[in-house]
């Protein structure tokens, strides 16, 4: 506790030192999906399954959860039964703990691992279609729940330093996240609106990607996107950054697969 | 590069995504705009021949100011009976600064009914988009809409 | 794997017009790409969709590289009998894929 006292003396000492005065988390009553910043057209989209383009993800994972792999010759059904029952709010709840590992793990690190140890199966690999559509189908079953990210005391400190990742300045352009998403949401950038960065639908059918993907390639896309160098897929700084958008979006409602411009 | 503290862990966990993902991904969201206004015209003329293409009686639906010019929505809809003697044999969508003026045909057949088609298309820059169809009887009808693309901020790159 | 979603009606009367959604995987590579290294990434898009019901083509388009990624195509067909409705998707490099979906016509 002491340590963490130290730790949030000196992020305010950072703040008024490096950050304008007014950087602060968005009050909770003020919080607003991604949907709300879209074009009607685009929300349109996102709205209706049978013109989302994310569902041909969702029906290829839902292809690959039935399906036998590895040299366990086991499908995802054959533990989790079905999963409009065992999947629903898992999701909701990512990144969780792993005792094993003794720190989160994010839903596609869940699914591989799970595939590694109980089908005796490769690892998908990251941004693979298998693992976006894997991911999907799981995270599908959550929709319409509330996000309940970090809630568990042991992922404390790993939501400290999440938070840590997002206030700091960094890159060639010295920004921190919390710069364009804490401060300046709703404003415009280059002719799009900065949202508030709550991960409430992923994974999600971007546009600019022409398809679905996940919550670490599009940290990474913004981390380059501010000229700093981005983490590995995979990398824990990746994962903490993840929990820490999950648990400051607590209490939103999960959208996967959403649509984003 | 940021060092792992347990490379073992972020072996495991990290596989071959990185490298593979970003291989040979093309880069380059932005294209260069090569058609002109010219290959429009002339892509029309391919359509309608030396028949006067009339404005009226078709609805294009598309948003005016475009979040991504990636996948933009576009609806177009005729007036017509859509009877045996009276009816939209083709809608044929334009485009005025990608590199090239088609976007699509659309053939409907005798028993469409309604004459509408809805998809989405790709506007490379702000442009014109032109829809017209052609009736049963050998008319031309178009309608055109202005559109504004923004691309999205932080564009990705190959990272 | 779902490459294809079709939006059918499962049931109508004679005589109504129906509206017909589809939505298929295709990553339509418009060929005016560059990779990092300069090389023209080849097109690869699907160039014509074709819908027929019972045997008779109802609907066909002609897609070019500025139709967007994941095909999205919808239009109206008036409903004559019962049966099927037969999609067929064909592009470069011998593309081609069909889905189709049955009717029941009262």
């Amino acid at each position: 506790m002491r340590r963490r006292g130290i730790a949030l003396v000196m992020l305010a000492v950072a703040y008024r030192a490096v950050l304008p005065i007014h950087a602060n988390e968005i009050p909770q009553t003020e919080r607003r999906s991604g949907f709300g910043f879209m074009a009607p057209d685009t929300q349109a989209m996102q709205s209706d399954d049978t013109v989302n383009p994310g569902t041909l993800w969702v029906l290829d994972g839902e292809a690959l959860w039935n399906g036998k792999v590895g040299s366990a010759d086991k499908a995802c059904a054959d533990c989790h039964t079905d999963a409009r029952e065992t999947m629903k709010g898992v999701a909701a709840r990512y990144p969780a703990f792993d005792k094993a590992r003794g720190r989160p793990v994010d839903l596609e690190q869940r699914i591989n691992l799970c595939r590694t140890d109980h089908q005796q199966a490769t690892p998908l690999p990251y941004e693979s279609r298998d693992l976006l559509a894997l991911t999907a189908f799981v995270a599908r079953h959550s929709r319409g729940m509330p996000i309940e990210g970090g809630s568990d005391p042991r992922l404390e400190p790993f939501v400290a330093k999440g938070r840590e990742l997002f206030m700091r300045r960094q890159g060639q352009l010295n920004l921190g996240c919390a710069n364009c998403h804490d401060d300046n949401w709703d404003k415009r950038l280059a002719g799009s609106a900065i949202t508030q960065a709550h991960p409430t639908g992923y994974p999600l059918y971007r546009l600019e990607w022409q398809s679905l993907g996940s919550l670490q390639r599009r940290l990474r896309a913004c981390i380059a996107g501010i000229r700093a160098q981005a983490y590995d897929y995979g990398a824990p700084e990746l994962v903490e950054l993840e929990l820490y958008l999950m648990s400051r979006a607590r209490g939103m409602t999960i959208e996967t697969p959403a649509v984003r411009p | 590069m940021h060092q792992p503290d347990d490379s073992t862990r972020r072996r495991f966990l990290g596989l071959a995504g990185g490298a593979a993902v970003f291989g040979t991904v093309p880069v380059g969201a932005f294209r260069p705009a090569g058609a002109t206004p010219a290959m429009l015209t002339s892509a029309i003329r391919h359509i309608a021949g030396e028949a006067t293409v009339r404005t009226g009686k078709v609805k294009l639906d598309i948003p005016p100011l475009v979040e991504n010019g990636n996948t933009v929505p576009i609806t177009v809809s005729v007036a017509s009976p859509m009877t045996p003697d009276d009816h939209v044999t083709s809608i044929h969508v334009f485009n005025e600064k990608n590199p090239q003026p088609n976007v699509g045909n659309f053939h409907l057949g005798p028993h469409a009914g309604r004459a509408q088609i809805s998809t989405r298309i790709r506007l490379a820059d702000s442009q014109k988009i032109v829809a017209i169809a052609r009736m049963s009887d050998g008319s031309f009808w178009s309608a055109s809409a202005d559109v504004v693309v923004t691309l999205a901020a932080c564009t990705e790159e190959v990272i | 794997m779902a490459s294809a979603l079709i939006n059918v009606p499962a049931r109508a009367r004679r005589g109504d017009i129906i509206e017909i959604k589809t939505l298929m995987s295709h990553i339509m590579e418009t060929g005016y790409r560059h990779t990092a290294s300069g090389d023209v990434v080849p097109r690869d898009i699907v160039t014509s969709f074709t819908c027929r019901h019972n045997g008779t083509e109802i609907f066909r388009a002609d897609l070019f590289p500025a139709i967007a990624a994941n095909p999205f195509i919808t239009f109206f067909t008036t409903a004559t009998e019962s049966g099927r409705f037969e999609f067929e998707w064909i592009g470069d490099r011998g593309f081609s894929q069909t889905a189709s979906a049955p009717i029941t016509v009262e």
